[in-house]
């Protein structure tokens, strides 16, 4: 929240977008760039990347993924509770994972000669955290202008950028994110603009570029933002300067975009002539159209996530997720019916008017209408703790009588967020044939008093509570008190 | 007239009590009797017709205090004109006092009371994120969260003197901390003159001083040690200037947010300053690199007196998370509880009347349904000067409209 007020003061309010997709679950694709996929077996759950990343339609790949997994040994997690965001929670279970895969979960595993085992004996055991909507290298600490990389705040509409060219890899926030458990991140652009750019799906690992980062294969998300923030920032500068001029700027922008998907289309069938001239804004744009990019969308008030899923309706995509959506409560049923998710936090609420109307219950009552919830943070703090925001929702939402499990309530910080990334076959659920993105908790991850004590990104032990060793520092710490 | 007297007479029975002043007592009973506790023990006789609260497997605790917040001085953050915690344009506002500022009505108050902060201090200036500019905020207030009046709500005022030695003073001081510590000291020196020199100073033979006469009056107190100044100081070497300008002019000092206070608990306990902290802040800035989560901790370990604040006004209730979150970090739980309880009263001089659970002390009491920092702990009750809280707020009218769609309109 401290943060928060720090975004206030650029006048660049941090937030998320949504994406919207024409197909609710990931697709499956060859995989496009370096080899997550590795040497792993390929079971039934499987995943492979979708392809979608690094390409546009008739365009080449593009700023690939070189990321690689880390090499290690198999590790074997016994004696623990293993809460698998799938359903089940184990007791005494154990967690056997191998070259960046889940190999198996369950009371009775065995483990290899060469594997290390841990003893989880009194620890919980969750999926690695997923935060749907982090700013943490777009606005880096220590925070000044240098690092001021989150907002293109030059004009309303900036498809055309991608968060990924700001991002920077040695921002100290990320060593502290990953001390909280946290394995995946979308970095969004902030909430400046109406259509803000591309986000950048990456696994929270120590690297020297983002591209070393980059999630293999993920759908890349367009952050678009509602209500006052834009007619904020624009209000003096050309507009928009209202919520109806927000509504005609996202629809002036989606109609030049359909022009340019009907061209490029055309071409990329016939290949008659030249190709249409790229247009980099149009090219996220159309993207959308197309459903490979998702919308993620900042949307505080009920009333605004109406006209932004009419929006979707009128341009035939879908929007994957509503950020911060304070009154999706107010909504739960439409946004189920429509399936789109909402990445929430558990309390903010009342630091600007469209942010009045939040209450603790609302992600228990968008459960309990069968919606997608997701738990995010928005916030270099918050993050380290998405296990505690989603405890205080969970507990909240019971104490209102709405029966919220403990699965589900990790789901919010898990499975959930991997599904709004399009990562869902990949990572968020602890089943064999899964990414080895592993956290092993002090304690019941829903108390305040639990700590990660080990986390675990493709198998890579990237933070060990109890071990310096295991303790990545980022440049910038080096040498610092 | 009996039965309003006995109206007024409330025994809460049966729970764990958590006194802070002493050990914990099993199936307990606080009597509270015209808003203050009459009583607290084992072995607490129950006047007949009192109003008996059965609290049998709950946790009794003193209300929480906040012990840096702006509740009722802030509304919405982005709304100018609901705030009212600065004084602009006076970067030596001694003399602003934010009381009559404050809202009672303000809706954060419902919101943050029922879940057991009873009592906040309403700072000026801003301890958060971005912290406010200036080298002396004003004067701070102490309020309970109930009242339809300032002056009901009000506990002391003013309670504290707020200023400002991070890297937000530098522009009252030129651009440099060493200017800054320079001007907190030619005002000091200034206030001590004016105190002896009323009278040339309203003929105008006297030098220029440093700052008005209401800001200089208002120091008056701040420099006898009868009223505690409050500064801002993250970095280790601002902390050290706070320390040493303190000594120099015996001043009561509280430092507030002390990130980097971890480094040299042992010089700020040999002082015998407390601090006021946010144990979950450990993002790094070049005001305190070296901030981290065991800053709480590690200042209790090593006997500084330690409160916790939670700067984000509308999340005062976000309190409890703090203190978890210290213990998590190595605070012990009793230290924790103490230090949004017995400990901020004690720094601000009202420790006769609040932050324990004894008899004769104000009866600020929650009843809660286990340990105060566990998420999975409900309210039962609130108590502020004896009087039951009702368990509501807008946020509760939004769920009831809602809980059920289409809403209730």
């Amino acid at each position: 929240m401290r943060h928060l007020s720090t975004a206030f003061a650029l006048l660049v309010f941090a937030a998320g977008a949504g994406c919207a997709s024409a197909g609710a679950r990931t697709t499956t694709a060859a995989a496009g760039a370096a080899g997550a996929a590795g040497a792993a077996p390929q079971q039934a759950a499987a995943p492979t990347p979708a392809a979608s990343q690094d390409t546009a339609a008739g365009i080449g790949p593009q700023y690939p993924s070189t990321y690689q997994r880390h090499p290690n040994p198999p590790v074997l997690i016994r004696n623990a509770t293993i809460l698998t965001a799938a359903g089940q929670e184990i007791q005494r279970g154990s967690i056997l994972f191998k070259d960046g895969r889940i190999v198996a979960v369950g009371t009775n595993v065995q483990a290899p000669s060469d594997a290390t085992v841990v003893d989880g004996t009194g620890k919980w055991v969750t999926p690695g955290v997923i935060d749907t909507h982090s700013h943490i290298g777009v606005y880096a600490a220590p925070g000044t202008f240098a690092e001021s990389d989150g907002n293109e705040a030059t004009r309303p509409v900036t498809a055309e950028v991608w968060a990924e060219h700001s991002f920077w890899p040695q921002d100290p926030q990320i060593p502290l994110a990953i001390a909280g458990g946290v394995t995946t991140i979308q970095a969004l652009p902030g909430s400046a603009n109406l259509i803000g750019g591309r986000s950048a799906v990456l696994k929270l690992v120590p690297a020297r570029s983002v591209q070393e980062m980059k999630f293999p294969g993920a759908h890349y998300g367009l952050k678009m933002a509602c209500g006052e923030n834009p007619k904020r920032v624009y209000g003096q500068r050309g507009g928009p300067s209202t919520r109806m001029g927000n509504m005609a700027g996202y629809r002036e922008a989606f109609i030049a975009a359909q022009a340019y998907r009907r061209k490029w289309d055309k071409w990329n069938k016939d290949h008659q002539g030249d190709p249409p001239e790229r247009n980099l804004r149009n090219e996220s744009l159309a993207e959308v159209l197309r459903g490979n990019i998702y919308v993620q969308n900042h949307c505080y008030r009920a009333d605004e996530m109406m006209q932004m899923l009419d929006l979707a309706h009128e341009f035939g995509f879908k929007i994957r997720s509503f950020h911060h959506a304070v009154e999706a409560y107010k909504i739960a049923d439409v946004l189920a019916r429509e399936g789109t998710a909402v990445s929430i936090w558990s309390d903010w609420w009342g630091f600007k008017e469209e942010a009045m109307d939040g209450i603790y219950e609302n992600a228990a009552l968008v459960q309990q209408a069968g919606g997608r919830v997701v738990i995010h943070s928005d916030d270099a703090s918050g993050i380290q703790r998405l296990n505690q925001e989603a405890a205080k929702a969970m507990y909240h939402g019971r104490r209102a009588g709405i029966p919220i499990t403990r699965d589900q309530a990790v789901r919010w910080f898990t499975a959930n967020p991997a599904w709004v990334l399009g990562l869902d076959s990949l990572v968020g659920t602890l089943e064999p044939g899964k990414m080895a993105d592993v956290v092993l908790w002090s304690a019941d991850p829903l108390s305040v008093y639990a700590r990660a004590l080990q986390v675990y990104n493709d198998g890579w032990l990237v933070y060990d509570r109890n071990d310096p060793a295991h303790q990545p520092k980022t440049d910038f710490s080096l040498g610092q008190p | 007239m009996i039965a309003f007297l006995l109206a007024q007479t409330i025994a809460i029975t049966g729970g764990t009590v958590y006194p802070v002043s002493g050990p914990k007592i099993e199936n307990a009973t606080v009597l509270i009797r015209d808003g203050r506790i009459a009583a607290v023990g084992a072995n607490v006789a129950v006047p007949a017709g009192a109003t008996r609260i059965d609290a049998s497997g709950k946790w009794v605790t003193p209300g929480l205090i906040d012990g840096a917040g702006q509740m009722g001085l802030r509304e919405i953050e982005v709304v100018q004109g609901t705030n009212e915690y600065t004084q602009r344009g006076n970067d030596v506002a001694a003399g602003f006092n934010v009381l009559e500022g404050i809202n009672p009505a303000s809706t954060l108050i419902a919101v943050n009371r029922m879940e057991g902060v009873t009592t906040t201090l309403a700072v000026p200036g801003s301890l958060g994120v971005p912290p406010s500019a200036g080298l002396i905020w004003g004067q701070a207030a102490l309020i309970d969260l109930d009242g339809a009046t300032i002056e009901t709500m009000q506990i002391k005022s003013p309670a504290a003197m707020v200023a400002n030695l991070s890297e937000s003073a530098k522009e009252a001081g030129g651009g440099s901390r060493a200017a800054v510590a320079q001007r907190l000291r030619r005002v000091l020196n200034d206030a001590r003159e004016y105190a002896t020199r009323r009278a040339d100073y309203r003929r105008r033979q006297i030098q220029d001083l440093g700052a008005s006469a209401a800001d200089l009056e208002a120091l008056q107190p701040v420099l006898r040690g009868a009223m505690p100044l409050i500064v801002m100081a993250n970095r280790r070497s601002d902390i050290e200037t706070a320390l040493r300008i303190a000594k120099e002019y015996k001043l009561r000092l509280i430092l507030a947010g002390a990130a980097e206070g971890w480094m040299i608990p042992d010089e700020i306990a040999a002082a015998g300053v407390p601090v006021l902290v946010e144990p979950m802040d450990n993002i790094p800035s070049f005001d305190a690199l070296g901030i981290r989560y065991e800053n709480a901790p590690l200042l209790a370990k090593g006997g500084v007196k330690v409160a916790l604040m939670e700067t984000t006004t509308e999340n005062t209730r976000d309190l409890r998370q703090q203190a978890g979150n210290a213990v998590a970090s190595g605070m012990t739980w009793e230290q924790a509880l103490r230090a949004v309880t017995l400990t901020p009263a004690e720094i601000l001089g009202v420790a006769d009347r609040y932050g324990s659970l004894e008899a004769g002390k104000v009866a600020n009491v929650v009843v809660w349904t286990g340990d105060p920092f566990d998420f999975a702990t409900g309210i039962e009750h609130v108590f502020i000067r004896g009087r039951d809280i009702p368990l509501r707020s807008r946020q509760t009218e939004l769920l009831e409209r809602y809980k059920t769609l289409p809403p209730k309109y």
